[in-house]
């Protein structure tokens, strides 16, 4: 069984919420990111995405646009993401990854090259922002037949006809971006999250994670109540920059940082 | 090739927006709702007779249309060949063809009644052509523009603050119409409910290659009448050069039935197509996915978008509009390159023996004309489009004369 659909079904019998970090591969440097991963893991990260860094990130905000910046700096690859995913493997066979990241990548190396690679590499799901289900069909039909999921967003905005159509092609879990605008912006309206995730289960029996406006421990339990999960990525990647920016270099630091913030949203949706 | 023959051009695009495995909408479902208001508004008055006759008054009226089209007779006789004839949209209001499509798309603003505009700007024509139009219809107005065409188009720039516009500066990526373009579209995300993004090319995501074409088809439409006119009879070739490729894919699709009729779009070949320093993706690149369209796109081994080179700002673009892409596929178009240097000379020399200084851009489609022209009969005829006129290139050119005015 694929390893999110496995991890969600656990969650559901310990009556627990989902927590996803969101990191950007190879920010600021190669050698941080295996480190962060497993720090995260240590932690209580239950699924981990990992941003795949793309010249023309449009669907990102500041902070996460200077991390796709970092990355590719010094060259990082969606190959350098299938390369870590597999190094990750050797020590971590349970907890699911995603790859996050933007469709020219992968149609560079092909839907059929890229999805054999991602089976050796461990990827269970990937979540292409600019492959919305019109676009996606032959590539979710390959995905599909490989076993691993492919993740739709939905938006505040989606018309009904959407959401059902989403809900079909969708595997994994339903990705909610609970704002308008791009990632890093703005508050939350949980009213509105609340209405729409409620509308988003009577679709679909996968399970609803939220993402986007997650700052703290308290906006993720806020969220948490009304859905499965949550999506954490602005927040890790801004400390990042800011250790980045004072110039450490050490993986060891980076690893710690995060770790106090997911760690204080672990607390917060378990207590 | 045969295919061409059956093929209804107008029919083109389909209803999602491909042009064969081109165009279409690959853009984050936070886009899609935009998108599909968009859409639907433009479906509700593409075919209303009063928001065509609003348009045409307009074009009429405001922008100066129609654009003459000049028999350029020195050049011709200079030259050796076929008949060289110009398509002046450097006569229209602000020095280009930008301003059809701004005219168009700022009607359809008017429509939803959105207070807010915002473009993305290389070399800045397009930016002054929707801050015109913001200025006239009293909306508030924001151009997104890389820092490194700040610099290289200082004119432009002022002239958008002058007209009320707010000039906003780009810093990610690398700092130029790729990027602007990408920050218009963060912008137009967090602010759809009232903002309108004008688009200044044929290119995009689903329906901006549509109706940028159909609203820059005004220059076609009118060559072609004005060639049956003129000559008594279709013209033989037409150039004009592509960056996005929309003034390109004006003066063509009303001809593209035309078998007789041969077509040619010029890319900016830089520093030569061999050096990759250029920005060229028909004749170099290959399909890929960026802004929201399906198309040819500059790009490395690893699928990232390189940084293009060409000595003009609006060229300087590493895709291109998803309908070039294919009609270079059908044969229909045939897509070739014009170095710097080329169109440098052809910008000095088309000033020198017509009166007429053309744009950098422009200019590339006034060089291959030439070698085009040599290779055809004096009973033969050249449709030039000449996009813009040159004077926002002054500083550039002084530059290169090394010359500080």
């Amino acid at each position: 069984m694929n390893r999110i659909k496995q991890r969600f079904e656990v969650l559901k019998q310990q009556g627990r919420k989902a927590l996803i970090p969101y990191i950007v591969l190879g920010d600021p440097a190669a050698d941080v990111t295996l480190p962060v991963m497993h720090a995260l893991v240590e932690q209580g990260a239950d699924i981990l995405e990992l941003g795949v860094p793309f010249s023309d990130p449009t669907a990102e905000g500041p902070v996460i646009q200077k991390a796709h910046e970092r990355a590719l700096a010094h060259g990082s690859s969606l190959r350098d993401a299938l390369t870590l995913v597999k190094q990750f493997r050797e020590t971590n066979a349970a907890t699911p990854v995603i790859l996050m990241g933007y469709a020219n990548p992968i149609e560079r190396l092909g839907y059929q090259h890229f999805i054999e690679l991602a089976l050796d590499a461990g990827i269970d799901g990937v979540l292409t922002v600019d492959l919305p289900p019109e676009e996606a069909g032959e590539f979710n039909q390959q995905l599909g037949e490989a076993g691993i999921e492919n993740i739709f967003l939905l938006a505040p905005t989606s018309s009904d006809k959407r959401q059902k159509m989403v809900a079909e092609m969708a595997g994994g879990f339903i990705y909610y971006v609970s704002l308008k605008g791009v990632t890093g912006a703005g508050n939350l309206d949980v009213v509105s999250v609340k209405q729409h995730v409620d509308h988003i289960r009577t679709l679909t029996d996968l399970p609803v994670c939220v993402g986007f406006g997650i700052k703290d421990g308290a906006s993720a339990r806020a969220v948490a109540d009304l859905s499965d999960g949550v999506v954490v990525g602005s927040v890790l990647v801004s400390k990042m920059a800011e250790l980045a920016a004072c110039g450490e270099a050490s993986p060891r630091a980076f690893s710690q940082a995060v770790s106090s913030l997911v760690a204080e949203m672990r607390d917060a949706l378990d207590n | 090739m045969n295919k061409k023959a059956s093929i209804d051009f107008n029919q083109m695009p389909d209803a999602h927006g491909h042009f064969g495995p081109y165009g279409g909408r690959f853009v984050s479902e936070t886009l899609i709702y935009a998108l599909d208001e968009l859409e639907s508004i433009y479906r509700s008055l593409k075919d209303d007779p009063e928001f065509q006759a609003q348009f045409d008054y307009d074009l009429a009226h405001y922008v100066g249309r129609p654009s003459p089209l000049y028999f350029a007779e020195r050049w011709t006789r200079e030259t050796g060949g076929a008949k060289l004839f110009l398509k002046r949209e450097d006569l229209n209001h602000t020095g280009a063809h930008k301003i059809n499509n701004t005219i168009g798309q700022a009607l359809l603003a008017k429509h939803t009644g959105k207070q807010r505009v915002i473009a993305e700007t290389g070399a800045g024509q397009h930016g002054v052509a929707t801050a015109t139009v913001a200025a006239r219809l009293g909306l508030e107005c924001h151009v997104f523009m890389g820092e490194e065409d700040i610099q290289r188009q200082s004119l432009n720039v002022y002239r958008m603050k002058l007209l009320g516009a707010t000039v906003v500066p780009v810093t990610s990526g690398s700092r130029t119409l790729k990027d602007a373009m990408n920050e218009a579209l963060r912008d137009w995300v967090t602010n759809v409910d009232d903002t309108f993004y004008i688009i200044g090319t044929c290119a995009g995501p689903h329906p901006y290659p549509e109706l940028v074409r159909n609203f820059q088809s005004v220059i076609g439409r009118e060559a072609r009448q004005q060639s049956l006119a003129q000559t008594g009879k279709l013209p033989d070739a037409l150039v004009a050069c592509v960056g996005g490729g929309s003034n390109a894919i004006g003066l063509f699709h009303p001809f593209l039935a035309d078998e007789s009729v041969a077509m040619y779009g010029v890319e900016a070949g830089g520093f030569g197509l061999g050096t990759g320093k250029h920005a060229a993706p028909l004749n170099d690149g290959i399909p890929g996915v960026l802004h929201g369209n399906r198309t040819y796109l500059m790009e490395d081994e690893n699928g990232q978008i390189i940084e293009t080179h060409s000595i003009s700002a609006g060229l300087d673009y590493p895709g291109v509009g998803p309908e070039h892409a294919w009609l270079k596929d059908i044969g229909r178009v045939k897509y070739v390159a014009i170095d710097d240097d080329e169109a440098m000379d052809a910008f000095r020399h088309l000033t020198r023996i017509e009166g007429i200084m053309p744009a950098l851009e422009s200019s590339h489609a006034i060089a291959y004309a030439e070698k085009l022209a040599r290779q055809m009969d004096p009973d033969q005829t050249i449709v030039v489009n000449l996009s813009g006129r040159g004077d926002k290139d002054i500083l550039t050119v002084a530059e290169i004369d090394g010359i500080t005015l």
